[in-house]
């Protein structure tokens, strides 16, 4: 995997102007779940700053914190339970820790996150950790929690036994990290442990024995509240039924309740279209400005709203501890497709848009599944694709036409839902097979944190992060591909007097939109590229409507009205009926037959027609290689699945 | 998801499960010790059970993380509940809950615990 130019500087951009590099350095090092990511977020706050490591596909989180002796840059290493490296995310906290990686900048200093009520386990980490030559600091995390479970441990006796400084917070409280920010400052000044601990594995029991009886520590109690809550979410029947209510709550929200506000956000950016209209002169100038411009800012924006609420219910969910719940529920079936079970959530996500469908993705621990699961997510049905659907099956079959009981749209609609789910399991599975050829395949096991109150900091700061993420990466592919589009939509532009020539009436807008499409850039591109699609039975005005459904696959129902002259272009389908093929030896002939209407469904089902998800997987992978491989394999499956359906449909009507 | 149907969903799961896990339990103390070469994955919810040997055999970097995860040789494990299609499986180690399927559950080797 390769990485841009822009990663070198991901590291080297300080927020007060400072290069970044010249500043102390302490890494954050923790297993998942152990309150590495809290602290993280409490000690930076918004000042944080994402990037990816060099050559992998891994998100580096990095921010100053404010210390007694000046700022300190932390960096937030991916949660590990082991250093023995298994993933590239573990891989990355290796690299980081060892000073001949060349890679990567080894910090001055480390401080480990330990959850109090696990130490048993988590002080195994700390044995490996304890092995790299660098200052240690432990943070002890949960010990409120320790305590209500009546556990004991005696830190000060339990840092006398490992001989490094040792704090304890409680998650998410910032007023207590007084003496950690001190701590911080001055890692030089850190006890080292004069003793590491044993390297052999079999050897590690027994010093985490001695090192827990010398801290006097005892087990807490089995979390009784999460006894109780894991018998009814866990049940095999109680559990399922309440996953399938969890889940269904959460599409209706970024379905649902993200749509009005996207409807605002819509009119809204309507309205300043119609002022730009209303004030700029220039009759291409305007359109341009509101079409092209303010259309692809429009076309950023829109997609906040489910990404922010996206953002709420997954952190609410990781949270609360019910994301691993979920997955436990759901990982037999997803193992079918060769991934596990929080991949659910990520496909789940993709029925109302991809885009928020291949954010979810971060909550998967392994690249891999990761990777797998972005592959397939574009092939669930996204709402984007309804109004091209809704449009194409009205012209195949009548409002009143049955299947048995049931209306044919209706049917042709839930046909098209289904093949599409199942084409991203396959997908998913195809990618996961492929991955597992490059390593070993990775154990599957999971950590059932006990139920906790989500931190409304963690939630506000997720929302944030993905949102800012999304704007600063995604917005100039997404305003490129709009403005690209309407330029080759409407240039070049034709004067009154060419008008005037072609009988056309300057005033009546249906007929001079209609007129501008025809002799576009784009119509040229569209006749070029027409022995493509000559196979499916697409002439070139179906072509222009596929090339510009790329910045949004609804766009294809308006561009195709525009081209149809249709008096209203977001409803075209009466005007698309009388259209007949111009030439060739279908001249004449009606253009949407069946066969040419089922391709066209089946390539929209398959195709990667949406630059929107293209920008935001070269986001979440870090390279431009897999959305390039996206929109490939899917073109090539979209092209040979449309023209099976073209040739059967062809056959049977 | 309402507040109104928790209650009822708890009493309607919890009888069950008491009464399973008590069930079993007793049988654990009575029928365990397990014949050699019981591993992880052939237990009932509520055995407890000691680790007696990890070995994946062909990946000594799965061994190394189950190591790693808690299940050492000498650690008490007890089966807590498998997934409504009976994989994974939830044990609890080293003082916390983790979910294996069943795959490497059959890595751990188990005998009765001391």
């Amino acid at each position: 995997m390769t990485c841009g130019p822009h990663e070198a500087g991901g590291s080297s951009r300080g927020s007060s102007g400072v290069a970044v590099l010249d500043l102390p350095r302490v890494a954050l090092v923790g297993s998942p779940n152990s309150g590495k990511t809290t602290l993280f977020n409490a000690l930076t706050g918004l000042r944080a700053k994402t990037g990816n490591y060099p050559g992998v596909t891994v998100t580096r989180y990095e921010g100053p914190v404010d210390t007694p002796a000046g700022e300190v840059v932390l960096e937030d290493l991916p949660g590990t339970y082991s250093l023995a490296a298994i993933s590239p995310d573990e891989q990355i906290v290796v690299d980081v820790l060892d000073p001949s990686h060349g890679g990567t900048q080894t910090p001055q200093a480390l401080v480990v996150t330990l959850d109090a009520t696990t130490l048993r386990r988590s002080l195994g980490m700390l044995a490996q950790v304890l092995q790299a030559d660098l200052p240690v600091c432990v943070v002890l995390t949960f010990t409120d929690e320790l305590v209500r479970r009546q556990g004991v441990l005696d830190t000060a006796a339990f840092a006398r036994a490992l001989g490094v400084p040792v704090v304890s917070v409680v998650s998410g409280r910032r007023a207590q990290l007084g003496e950690l920010r001190e701590l911080l400052g001055r890692p030089q000044d850190w006890e080292r442990t004069p003793v590491p601990p044993p390297i052999d594995p079999l050897e590690v029991p027994s010093w985490i024995e001695s090192v827990l009886r010398a801290g006097r520590y005892v087990l807490p109690q089995v979390d009784e509240r999460t006894r109780r809550v894991d018998a009814v979410l866990l049940h095999p029947f109680w559990g399922t039924i309440v996953f399938f209510a969890t889940m269904f709550a959460f599409f209706q929200v970024i379905f649902t309740v993200a749509a009005p506000v996207q409807g605002w956000i819509e009119q809204l950016f309507a309205f300043l279209g119609d002022q730009v209209d209303a004030h700029v002169g220039n009759r291409w100038l305007a359109s341009f400005l509101a079409d092209g411009l303010l259309g692809g800012v429009g076309g950023v924006v829109v997609f906040l709203p489910q990404i922010a609420l996206l953002f709420v219910l997954i952190s609410l969910m990781e949270g609360a501890g019910y994301m691993a719940r979920a997955a436990f529920l759901m990982d037999r079936v997803m193992s079918r497709a060769g991934l596990e079970g929080r991949a659910f959530v990520a496909l789940l996500s993709s029925l109302a848009c991809a885009i928020p469908g291949i954010m979810a993705t971060r909550t998967l621990p392994s690249m891999r599944d990761r990777v797998a699961t972005m592959m397939g997510a574009p092939l669930m049905t996204c709402s984007a694709r309804l109004p091209v659907y809704v449009l194409l099956i009205g012209l195949l079959v009548a409002p009143g036409a049955r299947v048995g009981p049931f209306g044919a749209q209706g049917v042709i609609m839930f046909v098209l839902y289904v093949v599409g789910a199942l084409s991203a399991m396959g997908s998913a599975w195809l990618f996961s097979r492929l991955g597992r050829r490059s390593g070993p395949l990775l154990p599957f096991y999971m950590e059932m944190p006990p139920y906790r109150v989500p931190s409304l900091r963690s939630v506000v700061l997720a929302v944030w992060d993905a949102c800012r993420g999304f704007l600063r990466k995604v917005t100039k592919i997404i305003l490129g591909t709009t403005v690209v589009l309407w330029l080759l939509l409407n240039l070049p532009a034709p004067s009154t007097t060419e008008l005037a020539a072609a009988g056309v009436d300057p005033g009546d807008r249906t007929a001079v939109s209609s007129y501008t499409i025809d002799h576009s850039a784009a119509a040229a591109v569209g006749r070029f590229i027409e022995p493509v699609f000559e196979p499916q039975g697409f002439d070139w005005r179906i072509d222009v409507g596929v090339l510009a459904s790329l910045s949004a696959r609804e766009v294809f129902v308006a561009t195709l009205g525009q081209v149809a002259a249709a008096e209203n272009p977001d409803d075209p389908a009466d005007t698309l009926k009388q259209m007949t093929v111009q030439s060739g030896p279908r001249a004449g002939e009606p253009l949407f037959t069946a066969p040419v209407l089922a391709a066209l469904l089946v390539f929209f089902l398959y195709a990667l027609q949406c630059t929107s998800t293209i920008g935001v997987l070269r986001r979440e992978s870090g390279s431009w290689k897999w959305p390039a491989i996206a929109f490939g394999y899917l073109f090539a499956v979209a092209w040979t699945m449309s023209y099976l359906t073209a040739v059967v449909v062809g056959a049977v009507t | 998801m309402s507040i109104a149907s928790l209650p009822m969903g708890r009493r309607a799961a919890r009888s069950p499960f008491a009464r399973r896990s008590s069930a079993r339990r007793a049988a654990a103390d009575r029928a365990l010790p397990a014949p050699a070469g019981t591993t992880l994955a052939d237990l009932r919810a509520g055995d407890l059970v000691q680790v007696t040997a990890v070995d994946d055999g062909s990946d000594p970097a799965v061994t190394r993380r189950l190591l790693d995860l808690g299940f050492t040789p000498g650690a008490e494990v007890r089966m807590v509940r498998r997934a409504p299609m009976a994989d994974p499986v939830v044990f609890r180690v080293a003082g916390y809950d983790v979910a294996l399927r069943r795959v490497q559950a059959r890595c751990i080797t188990v005998g009765p615990a001391s």
